[in-house]
């Protein structure tokens, strides 16, 4: 306890008020909506690998969020030569 | 009628085991006929706060097993008679938990009993859904602190979306429980108040316990405080509790600042 703390004036507890209500407001909003990054990549693995080979942890999936537009970066490294194997498959 | 009813707060260490004691207790000291279900597998301690900790033989996971009868794994309380313990297991295995198996053993004792309160794992894993999944009504015991009121919050969201009810379209009757309680800190603004939760979380207020040492001793016991002081504030308030869950009005006393003479002339000179 120092003095500084002695002569403060007023508590802690309208912070936690605040800080509470502004981040249970966020983490209501997003509670009940499905894991949007998780089907997507799974549905896009699930279409690539019909199609191409590939190692599934040499795939990258992100979504960023922007004010207007947000993108979605699939980055998903293929072997070389993956042609061959297409053609011999069909 | 039997009520199923989970003992719930996501954070641990806020008073779940300890409500449950004194509620399962008051409850069974109205007259009613009570179990408490340890859902704690791995980590139980109901037995121990209930003082019955050298009389477990079997336990939840023997019953769903099928090692045991429900009415072998049963612990009757030595001081009131409709009191009923059903433990957790200490070492077995948590997948032995199943939903199935879970309500088998509820639907038997819905039979038996008029409470079926179940007392959850901290956290959001199995233990702690299973407890609330077949739960017609839930305890949500809170402190009044930041990390306590946000997993409460959480807690809330699974109830209204895990719960066997919830999935049929129905609602668990919620309850907030207010524990750990201090007066004079809230009253110094130290701590968030009884509004300040209310406000955050909009579930109806079951009861207000204040920290007491009474608590802390009870425990210390093996004794739940309805029954090692019944005179006690927080036993007191764990009475009103449990009039409130039987659906009687009982007015709500916020415990005030509760200062001897020194505290009065001297407490309060900082704030």
């Amino acid at each position: 306890m120092t003095l500084f703390n002695i002569f403060r004036r007023g508590g802690s507890a309208p912070i936690a008020r605040e800080r509470l209500q502004i981040l249970l407001a966020h983490e209501r909003g997003t509670r009940n909506q499905p894991d949007l990054l998780g089907i997507l990549r799974e549905e896009i693995l699930a279409v690539i690998s019909r199609h191409v080979p590939f190692e599934p942890d040499k795939v990258q999936i992100k979504l960023d969020r922007g004010k207007s537009v947000s993108t979605l970066e699939v980055d998903i490294e293929i072997p070389n030569g993956f042609g061959a194997a297409l053609a011999k498959a069909s | 009628m039997a009520h199923v009813v989970v003992v719930t707060s996501g954070k641990g260490g806020v008073g779940k085991t300890t409500s449950t004691a004194a509620m399962g207790a008051a409850l069974a000291q109205h007259g009613e006929k009570v179990v408490v279900i340890d859902f704690d597998v791995g980590l139980r301690n109901l037995d121990l706060v209930l003082g019955a900790e050298r009389r477990v033989v079997f336990d939840l996971i023997n019953v769903i097993t099928g090692v045991a009868k429900l009415s072998q794994a049963l612990i009757r309380d030595k001081r009131v008679e409709n009191l009923h313990l059903l433990p957790a297991s200490q070492t077995r295995d948590k997948d032995a938990l199943t939903d199935e198996g879970v309500a088998k053993v509820i639907d038997e004792l819905r039979g038996k009993f008029d409470w079926i309160i179940c007392d959850s794992p901290a956290g959001i894993e199995r233990g702690a859904t299973l407890a609330m999944r077949h739960a017609d009504a839930a305890i949500i015991v809170t402190n009044p602190e930041v990390s306590s009121v946000r997993d409460s919050d959480r807690i809330i969201g699974l109830l209204d979306s895990k719960t066997v009810k919830a999935e049929n379209g129905e609602r668990v009757e919620k309850h907030l429980l207010i524990t750990r309680y201090h007066p004079s800190r809230a009253a110094r603004g130290e701590m968030m108040t009884i509004e300040d939760v209310l406000e955050i979380l909009s579930t109806p207020l079951l009861g207000i316990i204040p920290e007491s040492e009474e608590v802390l001793r009870a425990s210390n016991i093996g004794s739940p405080v309805t029954l090692s002081n019944a005179l006690s504030a927080p036993a007191r308030a764990y009475f009103d509790a449990a009039r409130r869950l039987r659906g009687e009005v009982v007015p709500m006393i916020v415990p005030s600042e509760n200062k001897g003479i020194f505290n009065k002339l001297f407490g309060r000179k900082a704030a």
